[in-house]
C-alpha cells in the first residue's frame, strides 16, 4: 500500500498535517497547537521520540547513580559514608549500605538500564524519530498507539519509581528475578510489595513495547514513500525492523512468565514452587519447577540483548558510512547478518542455563547455535572495518562513538565465544567475567551506539548542534574509562569471583582483588561524572546550542535531511519526496554524496 | 564538610570544562567549519592511534599485574580440561582481538579526511565477504568441537567407585550429608525438615538413613572421584567450586549432580599457592537473598587415611536426633508413610 493511500484510508488517525490534504486536516486539528497536545499527549513521532529520550536520560542517571552507590560499597566495604544515610535512610544505617539495600540497588540498576534505558530510551527514541523520517512517512501507522506506547512506558516508570519508596524496598532478587526467591516474601524482603510493583511495572512496560513494536513494523512495511523498496532502506530501518519483530515475539512470553509468578505469589499456585522450607516452615507447594521460569524469562531475556544491540548496530552503520564518505560495505550482507542474528536470538536462550542441571545433550545444541551467532557478528565487524577502509573520515563525535562501538563490540563479542561454550561457562557462569562480557558488549556498546545516534541526530531533533568539544571529552573519558572498568573484571571472573556479592573480604579465594575493586570504583565515579557533563551538554544545547543553518549538516543522503530544520507534524511541508536510489551513494562517480531523492543518471546503474 | 568540598571541586571542574568547550566552539565558528573540522580530525586521529598503542600496552600490563591472582592451576581433572578449553579459546579470540582492534584504529587514523584524498567507492565484494564468513565459521566449528568433547566428558556419568556426598543449599549456608558405611543416602522429604534435629528432612523409618551423617565441612579424598548430589531447601543456590573450575545450581525440588576428581590435598595447595591460610571454598553463585555473599562452606581434600580417620569420628544424624529427643527436646514428627522420596528421584535422574 502506498503511503498516500494509507494516509487517506486512515485519515482519522494519521492526521491531516499532510499538505496534500489541502487544509481539511488542518481545520480539524487546530487543537494541535495547545501545550498539552504538543508537548504532553503528542501524537507526533518526533515529539514522542524526545519524550522517550528524555525519560531514558533521567532513568539512565538514576540507574547509573545506583551503580555508583554500590560500587562505593564494593570499593570500601569497611568504610562508612554519612551522606549515604542522609539519602538512603535506614537502608544505610551509620553510613554503610545494608546488604538488603545493596541487592535492591543492583537489581534496580539492571532493570532500569536494560529495560528503561537501553530498550525504551534507545530503540524507543530512535525508532520513533527515524522510521517515519527515513522511510518517508508523515507519521507512524498509528500515531495514537504510538502515543499510548510512550504513556504506558511512563506509567511503568511511575510504578517502578513508587517501588523505590515502599517500606520494604524495591525488588532485590536481581534483574532476572528468579523464583522461588522472587516468589516468597519470607525469603527476601525485596520479594514483598516491591516485587509486585516490579511485576506491575514490567507488565506495563511489555504493553508499551508491543504497542510500539507493532507500529514500527507496520510503518516500515506499509508506509514507505514512492520508490522506497525494502532494499533501498537505510540499515537503521532494517535494524529497527528486526528489533521490533524480536520484541513483539518475545515480550509476550516474558509477560506470561510474570503472570505465572504473580499467581504463585498470590493465588497459591505452584508453577515455580516445589518442596520448600522457608522461614522455619514447610510450604504446601509441590510439583512446580523453578527452572520453568528461567526458560520463560530467557526466551525474552536473550532476544532482549539483541533488542538492545541491533538498533545501535543500525545507527553505527549509518553514522560510519556518512562520516567515512563511503557506502556501507556489503549492504545486503549487513541485512542478512541482522536477519541471522534475529533468528538465532530465539534459539539460544538456554545458554544462560548451562549449569541449572540442563540435559547436557540439549546443552550441546545451545552451544552450537550460540557460537553460530559469532558468524553474522563477525561479518558485521569486518564490514564496518571495510567501510572505514580507504574512507575520508570526519571525526565528528558521532563518528568517534561509532568507532568506539565497533571496538567494544569486538571486545565484548569475543568473550561471548568463551561463555557460549558450555565447558567454559561451567567455570565462568555468574562470575565477574559475565559482568565484564555483557557490560562491554551490550552496556557500553549499546550506549556508544546511542550516543552516536544522539550526537548525529540531535540537529534533527532540536535544530541545534551539541557542543563538539564537550562531545570529544565525553567520548574519550568514556572509552578509556569503560575499558579500565570492565577489562580487569575478566580476571576477577577467571578467579571464579561470583557476581552480586556485597562483600568479598571474608573469602580466601576472592579477597586478593580488594585493591582492584577500589581502582574500578574510582574510575566508575569519574566516568559517571563525565556522563553528567554530557547530560548538561544535552539540555544546554537544546536551548543554547549552535543553530543549524542548513537542512543537511552532515551531507547525508537519507530522507530525514530533506525535511526543514524544524519539521512540523507531517515532516515535509510539500509532497513526500520520491526515492530513486539506495541510501549509500557516497563518493560515487566523483560526487561527495547523492541524496536518495536524486533520480538515476542516464548511464548510472542502481545499486 | 569534606563532602561539600568534593562537590564544589567537581562543580568547578565542570564549569572550567564548559567554559573551554564554549570558547572552542566560538573559535571554530570564527575559523570556519572546514578548518575547525580539519583540526578536530588531526587531534582525534592522533588520539585514536595513541589509544590503540597505550591500550594494547595496558592490556599487557593488566595481564602482568593480575595473572598471579586468578587461582593458578586447576585443582581437579575436570578443571584441567576447562583450562585447556580456555587456552584454546584465548588463543583464537586473542588473535582476532588484536588484529581487529589494530585494523579499526589504524584505518581510522590512516583514512581520516585529508585535502585532495577522496574516499573509495567500494560497496561490496563477494569474495571478501565469503572469506570472512567461512573463516569464522571454521574457527567456531573447531571451538564447538573441542568444547563439546569436554562438556560431555564433564557431564558424563560419574564412575562407579565415586564417593557420594549430598549438598543442600539453604539461606544462607550449606548442609552436607554423607551416606555413611552403607554408601547409600537415605530418603528424605521436605516436610520432615526440622532445623534443630533434621536439617535436610531425613525419613527416620528408612534404614539407609540410620548411618547417614551431616558435616559442616566437606571432606574429600584426593584422586578419588566424588559425585555431589545437589539440592536446595528454599531458593535457587549454586555450588560454586572455583578452584575445581566447576559449578552447578541447587534447585529446590529438582536434584542436580556434579562429579569431579580432586587433584591436590588442601595441604598440597597451601604449598603450591604459598598461602598458609589456603582453603577450598564453596561459594554460592546464584543470587539467593540478603546473605548471598556470606554463603560459604569449606572443602578439605585429604588422603584416604585422613579421610577414614575423620569419618570414624562422625556421629550419624539419626543418633544425634534421637539423643536430643531422649534428653527432652521436641519430638521428631514421624514422616507420613506416603511421603515422597526426593533422594530416590535424584538417583532415578542420574
Amino acid at each position: 500500500m502506498s503511503n498516500e493511500a494509507t494516509l487517506h484510508s486512515h485519515h482519522e488517525v494519521t492526521h491531516g498535517a499532510a499538505a496534500h490534504d489541502h487544509g481539511n486536516g488542518h481545520d480539524e486539528h487546530h487543537h494541535e497547537d495547545s501545550f498539552i497536545s504538543k508537548y504532553v499527549f503528542s501524537m507526533d513521532h518526533k515529539m514522542i521520540a524526545k519524550q522517550f529520550l528524555i525519560t531514558g536520560i533521567i532513568w539512565a542517571i538514576v540507574g547509573a547513580g545506583f551503580s555508583v552507590l554500590f560500587r562505593l560499597q564494593l570499593a570500601f566495604p569497611d568504610s562508612t559514608f554519612p551522606f549515604l544515610e542522609s539519602i538512603l535512610g535506614h537502608w544505610a544505617k551509620g553510613g554503610r549500605i545494608t546488604p538488603e539495600a545493596y541487592y535492591a540497588l543492583v537489581t534496580m540498576h539492571g532493570t532500569i538500564l536494560v529495560f528503561f534505558v537501553l530498550t525504551a530510551g534507545l530503540s524507543g527514541t530512535f525508532s520513533n524519530l527515524l522510521i517515519p523520517l527515513q522511510v518517508g512517512a508523515r507519521d507512524m501507522a498509528s500515531p495514537f498507539m504510538n502515543m499510548l506506547s510512550y504513556w504506558f512506558f511512563f506509567m511503568a516508570s511511575v510504578v517502578m519509581t513508587c517501588s523505590l519508596f515502599v517500606q520494604t524496598g524495591p525488588a532485590s532478587g536481581g534483574w532476572t528475578s528468579y523464583p522461588p526467591l522472587s516468589a516468597l516474601g519470607d525469603a527476601s524482603i525485596g520479594s514483598k510489595i516491591g516485587m509486585d510493583l516490579w511485576l506491575t511495572s514490567m507488565a506495563l512496560f511489555v504493553v508499551s513495547q508491543l504497542l510500539g513494536g507493532l507500529n514500527y513494523i507496520s510503518t516500515i512495511l506499509n508506509m514507505r514513500t514512492k520508490g522506497m523498496s525494502m532494499t533501498k532502506l537505510p540499515l537503521t530501518i532494517w535494524a529497527f525492523f528486526f528489533t521490533a519483530v524480536l520484541g513483539v515475539l518475545s515480550f509476550p512470553v516474558l509477560l506470561s512468565g510474570f503472570i505465572l509468578l504473580l499467581f504463585d505469589r498470590h493465588a497459591g499456585t505452584s508453577f515455580y514452587l516445589s518442596e520448600l522450607f522457608v522461614a522455619g516452615k514447610a510450604l504446601s507447594n509441590e510439583g512446580g519447577s523453578a527452572i520453568l521460569y528461567q526458560h520463560l524469562f530467557w526466551f525474552l531475556g536473550h532476544p532482549e540483548v539483541y533488542i538492545i544491540i541491533l538498533p545501535a548496530m543500525g545507527m553505527v552503520s549509518e553514522v560510519l558510512a556518512i562520516n567515512s564518505r563511503k557506502p556501507i560495505f556489503g549492504y545486503l550482507a549487513m541485512i542478512g547478518s541482522l536477519f541471522a542474528i534475529a533468528i538465532l536470538a530465539f534459539l539460544v536462550w538456554a545458554h544462560h542455563m548451562f549449569v541449572t542441571g540442563l540435559n547436557p545433550f540439549l546443552g550441546a545444541f545451545f552451544v552450537l547455535l550460540t557460537l553460530l551467532i559469532a558468524v553474522p557478528s563477525a561479518i558485521k565487524v569486518f564490514n564496518w572495518l571495510t567501510t572505514i577502509w580507504k574512507g575520508s573520515i570526519r571525526f565528528t563525535p558521532g563518528a568517534l562513538f561509532s568507532i568506539g562501538f565497533v571496538s567494544t563490540f569486538i571486545s565484548g563479542g569475543l568473550t561471548g565465544i568463551w561463555l557460549g561454550n558450555s565447558s567454559i561457562d561451567i567455570h565462568l557462569h555468574d562470575t565477574y567475567f559475565v559482568i565484564a562480557h555483557f557490560h562491554i558488549v551490550m552496556g557500553v556498546s549499546a550506549f556508544f551506539g546511542m550516543f552516536a545516534g544522539i550526537y548525529h541526530w540531535f540537529p534533527k531533533l532540536y535544530g541545534r548542534y551539541l557542543n563538539g568539544t564537550l562531545g570529544y571529552i565525553h567520548f574519550w573519558i568514556t572509552l578509556v574509562g569503560a575499558y579500565c572498568i570492565f577489562w580487569p573484571m575478566h580476571y576477577e571472573g577467571m578467579a571464579g569471583m561470583p557476581r552480586r556479592y556485597y562483600d568479598y573480604s571474608n573469602w580466601e579465594s576472592f579477597k586478593q582483588f580488594a585493591e582492584l575493586n577500589k581502582f574500578i570504583s574510582i574510575v566508575v565515579f569519574i566516568v559517571f561524572a563525565t556522563q553528567l557533563l554530557f547530560v548538561f551538554n544535552f539540555f544546554y544545547s537544546i536551548f543554547k546550542g549552535r543553530k543549524l543553518t542548513t537542512t543537511n549538516p552532515w551531507d547525508a543522503t537519507t530522507l530525514e535531511w530533506t525535511t526543514p530544520i524544524h519539521p512540523g507534524h507531517g515532516n515535509w511541508p510539500g509532497e513526500i519526496p520520491e526515492v530513486h536510489r539506495w541510501a549509500y551513494d557516497y563518493s560515487k562517480d566523483g560526487k561527495d554524496f547523492i541524496p536518495q531523492t536524486v533520480p538515476l543518471g542516464p548511464d548510472e546503474t542502481a545499486h | 564538610m569534606s563532602g561539600f568540598l568534593a562537590v564544589l571541586v567537581v562543580v568547578l571542574i565542570f564549569i572550567v570544562i564548559f567554559q573551554i568547550a564554549k570558547a572552542s566552539e566560538y573559535v571554530s565558528i570564527l575559523k570556519g567549519e572546514k578548518k575547525a573540522r580539519q583540526q578536530n580530525n588531526r587531534i582525534n586521529g592522533f588520539l585514536l592511534i595513541a589509544f590503540l598503542v597505550l591500550g594494547l600496552i595496558g592490556v599487557y600490563y593488566c595481564n602482568e599485574l593480575l595473572k598471579g591472582k586468578i587461582l593458578g592451576e586447576a585443582a581437579s581433572e575436570q578443571g584441567d580440561s576447562i583450562d585447556n578449553m580456555i587456552m584454546w579459546t584465548l588463543v583464537i579470540t586473542g588473535v582476532v582481538f588484536v588484529i581487529t582492534q589494530i585494523l579499526l584504529f589504524w584505518f581510522a587514523f590512516k583514512y581520516q579526511e585529508k585535502e585532495g584524498q577522496a574516499a573509495f567507492y567500494f560497496p561490496h565484494n563477494n569474495k571478501l565477504e565469503v572469506i570472512w564468513t567461512v573463516i569464522p565459521a571454521i574457527a567456531l566449528t573447531i571451538l564447538v568441537a573441542i568444547g563439546l568433547r569436554h562438556w560431555f566428558a564433564i557431564t558424563s556419568e560419574a564412575p562407579k567407585d565415586a564417593m557420594v556426598v549430598e549438598i543442600t543449599g539453604k539461606q544462607f549456608n550449606w548442609l552436607i550429608r554423607y551416606p555413611g558405611k552403607d554408601g547409600q543416602l537415605g530418603s528424605k522429604f521436605f516436610k520432615n525438615i526440622n532445623d534443630a534435629t533434621n536439617p535436610v528432612g531425613q525419613d527416620w523409618d528408612d534404614n539407609l538413613n540410620k548411618d547417614d551423617f551431616m558435616a559442616t565441612e566437606m571432606h574429600l579424598v584426593v584422586g578419588k572421584p566424588v559425585k555431589l548430589i545437589i539440592g536446595s531447601r528454599d531458593v535457587v543456590h549454586d555450588v560454586g567450586l572455583s578452584h575445581f573450575r566447576l559449578k552447578m545450581d541447587a534447585v529446590p525440588g529438582i536434584p542436580t549432580t556434579l562429579w569431579f576428581t580432586p587433584k591436590f590435598t588442601t595441604t598440597q595447595m597451601k604449598d603450591k599457592t604459598g598461602n598458609p591460610d589456603f582453603v577450598y571454598e564453596i561459594s554460592c553463585d546464584q543470587m539467593c537473598g540478603a546473605g548471598h555473599y556470606s554463603m560459604k562452606a569449606n572443602i578439605v581434600v585429604e588422603t584416604q587415611q585422613e579421610f577414614d580417620a575423620w569419618v570414624a569420628k562422625q556421629k550419624s544424624q539419626y543418633a544425634l536426633a534421637h539423643e536430643a529427643e531422649g534428653s527432652g527436646a521436641p519430638a521428631q514428627p514421624v514422616a507420613p508413610k506416603e511421603a515422597k522420596d526426593s533422594t530416590q528421584k535424584a538417583v532415578a535422574a542420574l
